[in-house]
C-alpha cells in the first residue's frame, strides 16, 4: 500500500528537510461495516419471520403520547437493511478519499442495524418490542460497566492494570447493601460502598505499587479473595438476620425524573427518569474525561502511564501518583458496585456482579483507554446484555447464550486489531522502580 | 524493617561464632520462611473471621469486661472447633472407628487435589514461558465439551478405549481452546490476559448453549440444563475400591507432574518456553521462534488444563454436568501455580494443600457450620503475601536478602581491615 520510493537526493545531507505526509487509504471501517450488513441480510434471507412487528414507544407517565408503532416486520428489517447498505457505501467512498467516517454516521448505522434486527426478531412475535424501556433498562444495566470502565481507564492510564474490578464492584455491593440496611439511608450505603472499594483499590496499590507484584496476579487474587470474604460473610452472618442486615428494598434510590428532560420523546423518560446514580454516571463521565485530559492531574497520570522515568525527572512523584489514581480509581468504581444492592436489587446476593467487572475491563480496551469511548462501549455492552433479556422474553429466534457472548467475541476481535486500534498506555502494568 | 536487626549485624565485630547466626539469618531471609510466614498470616486471617462469625464468641464478647474467660474460652473452642476439623477432614480422622474410616478424608484430598495438579501445571508451563493463562475455566469447559459428547455422543465403545480416547479429546480441546489465546498472542499481540478471559465467557456461554438445546449435550427429556451421565466404560475407576472417592486421575496427574518436569528441564522444546520467558528478545536474536513457542506453551497449557476438565466429567462428576462443571478450579489454579513458584514438584504440593484446604473445608462446613469460602480467603491470602516476600519479611521482623547482603559486604570489608 505504502509504495514509497525514495530518492538518492532526499537522502543527501544537502537535501532540503521537508515534512511529507503519507497518506494510506483505511479499509477497515468500510469491511466492518460491510460483513455486519451482509451478516444480518444472510439472516433476513435464510430465516424470513412472517407477521408484523409492535414498538411501543411510551411509558404511560409520559406528557406526549406517541401510539404504538405495528409495522410489517420484514418490510421494516429490509427497509432499514437499505439505510445500513448506503452508510456502508458511504463509508467506502470516504475511505476511498482518504477520510474517516463521522461518528455520528457510526452511531447512525449501529441504530439503523439495531433497528433491522430488532424488526425482524419482533416480527410475529406474541409481546411488543418497548423501545423505552429497552433503553432505560440498558442504562440500568450499564451503571456497573460503565462505573467499572471509568476506574479502569483511570488505573492504566496512570499504569497500573487493574484486574480488580470485578472485586471492587462486588465490595461495594456488600458494604453498600449493609450500611443500607443498618442505617436506611441511601448515601451511607453509597459513602460505604465508595470506602471500601477505594479500599480495595489502596490494597492494589500497596501490592501492586509498593512491593512490584505483577499486576494480573494481585488483581485476579482480589477477586478471588472479595468473592470469598463477602460470601463468607453473607453465609455466616447476613443470612443470621437477613431483614436486618440485608434489606434495601425501602432504602433504594427512586427514580426521579429530570423536569423538562424527561419530556423528550423516547429517550427523556428513558434516560431522564432514573435514580440519582445515573446522573451521576453521566457528571463521571464528562468529569473523568476532563480531568484526564483538561487539567494538571491527568497530564501527569498520563505522563507516569506512558513514561515514569521521564515524568519522574520532571518532579512528578510517580509512586504517589499511582497510589492516588487507584484509590480515586476505587472510588468511582464503588459508585457502579453500590448501583447493585442500592438500585437495581433489593438486597446482597452470593457473587452477584457476575463476572461484569471483567465486561468492564473489556469496555476499557474496547474504548481504547478512553473514558468517554470506554464508558459508550460499557453502554453498547449494557444494551447487548438487556436485549438478550427482551429477546429471551419476547420469544426471540436467536440463541440468548450468543446475544450474552457478543461482548466478550467483540472485545477479542478488538484485542486482535481486528475492529479498531488498542493501543495501551506505554508503561500499563510495569511498577516504577526510582533508581 | 526497625534498624534494631541490622544494626549488631553490621557493628559486631566478624568473629567464627557468628556462622550460626548468620546460618539463621539465611535460612530465614530464603523462600520457604517466607511461606511459612505467609501461611501463619493467612490462618491468623481466617481464625479472625471464624471468631467474628462465631455466635458464642460474639454472646461472650458481650460481658468481655466482666468476664474476659469467657470470650477468651468460647473464642478456643471455636478455633479448637474449626481447625480440629479442619485436620479431621483433610488428613486423620481420629474420632473414626475404622482404618477405612480414619484414612477416607486423606483419600478425599488426594481426590480433590487431582484436578488442581493438573490445572495448576497448565498455569505453571505458561508461566514459565512468561505468560499468564487466565483461561483456566474456558480450556476446561471446552474439554469438558468435547470429553463429555466422546463420552455419552459415541456408545458401544469398550471400557480402557473409550476413556482414553475421552482424555484425549478433552485435553485437544484445551489445547485448542488455549492455543487460540497462544495464537493471537503472537500473532496480533493481543495480550493474552485479556484474550483468555475473554475466551473463559464465550467457552462459558458456548456450553450454556449447548446444554439448552435438545440435540446438542442436552440430556434426552430433561429441561433442564444437564447432560446426560458419563457411561461407565468412559469413567475413571476407582483407585483404591469404591470406598475412597480418590480415582485413577490421581495417578494420571502424577504423571503430568513428571512429564512437565521432563518438558520444562530436560527437552528443548521446554528450553525454548524458558528462554521466552526469561528475555523473548534474547530468544528472539537466539534464532528460537518466539511466537510458535507462545502458541505451543499455550497449547501446552490448554492440554492440561483440559485433562482437568476431563478428569471432572470423567472422575469426580459423572451423573451428568452442568455449567459449573469447572467448579472455579480454573482461577484455583492460578493461586497452586504461583504457590508452587510454578515448578512442576512445588505444583504438586501446592495442589495437595490447597486440595487438603478444599477436602477440609466442606468438612468444617457440614460439621461446625463454617463457610466453605473461609477456604478460598486463606487460599488467596497465602498467595497475595507469598507474591511479597518483603511485606512477609516485615511483619516478621525477618532478615531481608538485600540488608543480608549489606551484612556480609560489611563483614567481609571488617575482615579485611583485621587482617590488614
Amino acid at each position: 500500500m505504502s509504495a514509497v520510493t525514495v530518492n538518492a537526493a532526499a537522502l543527501s545531507v544537502e537535501a532540503p528537510i521537508g515534512h511529507r505526509t503519507i497518506d494510506k487509504r483505511s479499509y477497515k471501517t468500510p469491511l466492518i461495516l460491510t460483513g455486519v450488513t451482509v451478516l444480518l441480510a444472510v439472516l433476513l434471507l435464510a430465516s424470513p419471520r412472517p407477521g408484523s412487528t409492535t414498538f411501543t414507544l411510551a411509558t404511560a407517565q409520559d406528557a406526549v403520547q406517541i401510539p404504538q408503532a405495528i409495522v410489517p416486520g420484514m418490510a421494516f428489517a429490509w427497509v432499514c437493511m437499505i439505510g445500513a447498505a448506503l452508510l456502508t457505501l458511504a463509508a467506502a467512498w470516504r475511505a476511498w478519499s482518504y477520510a474517516k467516517l463521522p461518528g455520528w454516521a457510526l452511531a447512525l448505522f449501529a441504530l439503523v442495524a439495531i433497528a433491522a434486527f430488532l424488526g425482524w426478531a419482533g416480527a410475529g412475535a406474541q409481546g411488543h418490542i418497548n423501545v423505552v424501556s429497552l433503553i432505560a433498562n440498558a442504562v440500568l444495566v450499564a451503571i456497573p460497566l460503565v462505573f467499572g470502565a471509568l476506574g479502569g481507564v483511570i488505573g492504566e492510564k496512570a499504569g497500573v492494570v487493574n484486574i480488580a474490578i470485578e472485586a471492587q464492584l462486588l465490595m461495594a455491593a456488600f458494604t453498600g447493601a449493609v450500611t443500607g440496611s443498618l442505617t436506611g439511608n441511601p448515601w451511607a450505603g453509597l459513602c460505604a460502598a465508595i470506602l471500601s472499594s477505594a479500599l480495595v483499590g489502596a490494597v492494589l496499590g500497596v501490592f501492586a505499587i509498593t512491593y512490584r507484584v505483577e499486576q494480573v496476579i494481585v488483581g485476579v487474587v482480589l477477586n478471588v479473595l472479595v468473592a470469598g470474604i463477602t460470601t463468607f460473610l453473607f453465609s455466616a452472618w447476613l443470612a443470621t438476620d437477613s431483614s436486618r442486615l440485608n434489606n434495601t428494598l425501602t432504602v433504594r434510590f427512586p427514580a426521579v425524573g429530570i423536569p423538562l428532560l424527561d419530556g423528550i420523546p423516547i429517550i427523556g423518560p428513558a434516560l431522564f427518569r432514573q435514580s440519582i446514580i445515573v446522573y451521576i454516571m453521566y457528571v463521571a463521565v464528562a468529569a473523568v474525561w476532563f480531568a484526564l485530559y483538561r487539567t494538571r492531574w491527568g497530564l501527569r497520570i498520563r505522563a507516569i502511564g506512558e513514561h515514569p522515568q521521564a515524568a519522574d525527572t520532571v518532579g512528578i512523584r510517580v509512586n504517589v501518583m499511582r497510589y492516588g489514581a487507584v484509590i480515586i480509581a476505587g472510588a468511582i468504581v464503588g459508585i457502579g458496585g453500590a448501583s447493585y444492592t442500592l438500585v437495581s436489587n433489593p438486597s446482597f446476593n452470593r457473587e452477584m456482579t457476575a463476572g461484569f467487572g471483567y465486561i468492564a475491563l473489556a469496555a476499557v480496551i474496547f474504548g481504547n483507554w478512553n473514558p468517554v469511548r470506554a464508558a459508550f462501549a460499557g453502554l453498547l455492552f449494557g444494551f447487548a446484555i438487556n436485549l438478550q433479556q427482551v429477546l429471551g422474553v419476547i420469544g426471540s429466534p436467536v440463541p440468548s447464550q450468543f446475544m450474552l457472548m457478543l461482548p466478550y467475541v467483540v472485545t477479542l476481535l478488538a484485542v486482535a486489531g481486528l475492529v479498531g486500534r488498542s493501543r495501551a498506555p506505554a508503561a500499563d502494568g510495569v511498577p516504577y522502580i526510582k533508581e | 524493617m526497625s534498624s534494631e536487626t541490622t544494626s549488631p549485624a553490621t557493628s559486631a565485630p566478624p568473629a567464627d561464632d557468628n556462622r550460626w547466626r548468620d546460618a539463621a539469618r539465611e535460612i530465614l531471609a530464603g523462600r520457604p520462611a517466607v511461606a511459612v510466614g505467609a501461611l501463619i498470616l493467612a490462618l491468623i486471617a481466617g481464625s479472625v473471621m471464624i471468631a467474628f462469625t462465631n455466635s458464642d464468641v460474639r454472646e461472650a464478647s458481650g460481658w468481655f469486661f466482666a468476664r474476659p474467660g469467657d470470650t477468651l474460652t468460647a473464642l478456643g473452642r471455636a478455633m479448637g472447633g474449626a481447625y480440629g476439623q479442619l485436620i479431621r477432614g483433610s488428613i486423620w480422622n481420629w474420632q473414626a472407628t475404622s482404618f477405612t474410616a480414619q484414612i477416607r478424608p486423606l483419600m478425599n484430598t488426594f481426590d480433590n487435589a487431582t484436578p488442581l495438579i493438573a490445572a495448576g501445571l497448565g498455569v505453571a508451563v505458561t508461566f514459565r514461558a512468561g505468560l499468564f493463562n487466565i483461561g483456566g475455566r474456558g480450556q476446561m469447559l471446552a474439554a469438558a465439551i468435547a470429553a463429555g459428547w466422546v463420552g455419552f455422543g459415541i456408545p458401544g465403545i469398550p471400557f480402557p478405549l473409550h476413556l482414553i480416547l475421552c482424555i484425549i479429546a478433552g485435553a485437544l480441546a484445551g489445547a485448542l481452546w488455549g492455543g487460540i489465546a497462544g495464537f493471537l498472542k503472537a500473532k496480533t499481540g493481543a495480550h493474552e490476559v485479556i484474550a483468555t478471559i475473554m475466551l473463559n465467557y464465550v467457552g462459558y456461554y458456548l456450553l450454556q448453549y449447548l446444554l439448552a438445546t435438545p440435540g446438542l449435550l442436552q440430556a434426552p427429556g430433561s429441561p433442564n440444563p444437564i447432560t446426560p451421565a458419563t457411561p461407565e466404560s468412559a469413567q475413571l475407576p476407582a483407585l483404591f475400591g469404591r470406598q475412597f472417592t480418590v480415582d485413577w486421575g490421581f495417578p494420571l496427574a502424577l504423571l503430568a507432574v513428571v512429564f512437565c518436569w521432563w518438558l520444562l528441564n530436560r527437552s528443548s522444546l521446554g528450553f525454548t518456553f524458558r528462554a521466552v520467558g526469561e528475555n523473548p528478545r534474547a530468544a528472539r536474536v537466539a534464532g528460537i521462534d518466539v511466537a510458535r513457542a507462545t502458541t505451543i506453551v499455550f497449547m501446552v497449557g490448554g492440554a492440561l488444563m483440559g485433562l482437568a476438565g476431563a478428569q471432572q466429567v470423567l472422575g469426580t462428576v459423572t451423573t451428568g454436568f452442568t455449567d459449573g462443571i469447572d467448579g472455579g478450579i480454573g482461577f484455583d489454579a492460578i493461586t497452586v501455580a504461583l504457590l508452587g513458584g510454578s515448578q512442576p514438584v512445588g505444583v504438586l504440593f501446592a495442589g495437595l494443600l490447597f486440595g487438603a484446604f478444599k477436602a477440609g473445608g466442606s468438612a468444617m462446613q457440614a460439621g461446625q457450620g463454617i463457610p466453605v469460602e473461609i477456604v478460598s480467603v486463606i487460599q488467596s491470602l497465602i498467595v497475595l503475601f507469598i507474591a511479597a516476600p518483603p511485606l512477609v519479611r516485615a511483619i516478621f521482623r525477618l532478615p531481608q536478602p538485600s540488608q543480608l547482603a549489606a551484612a556480609r559486604k560489611a563483614g567481609k570489608a571488617a575482615r579485611k581491615e583485621t587482617d590488614k
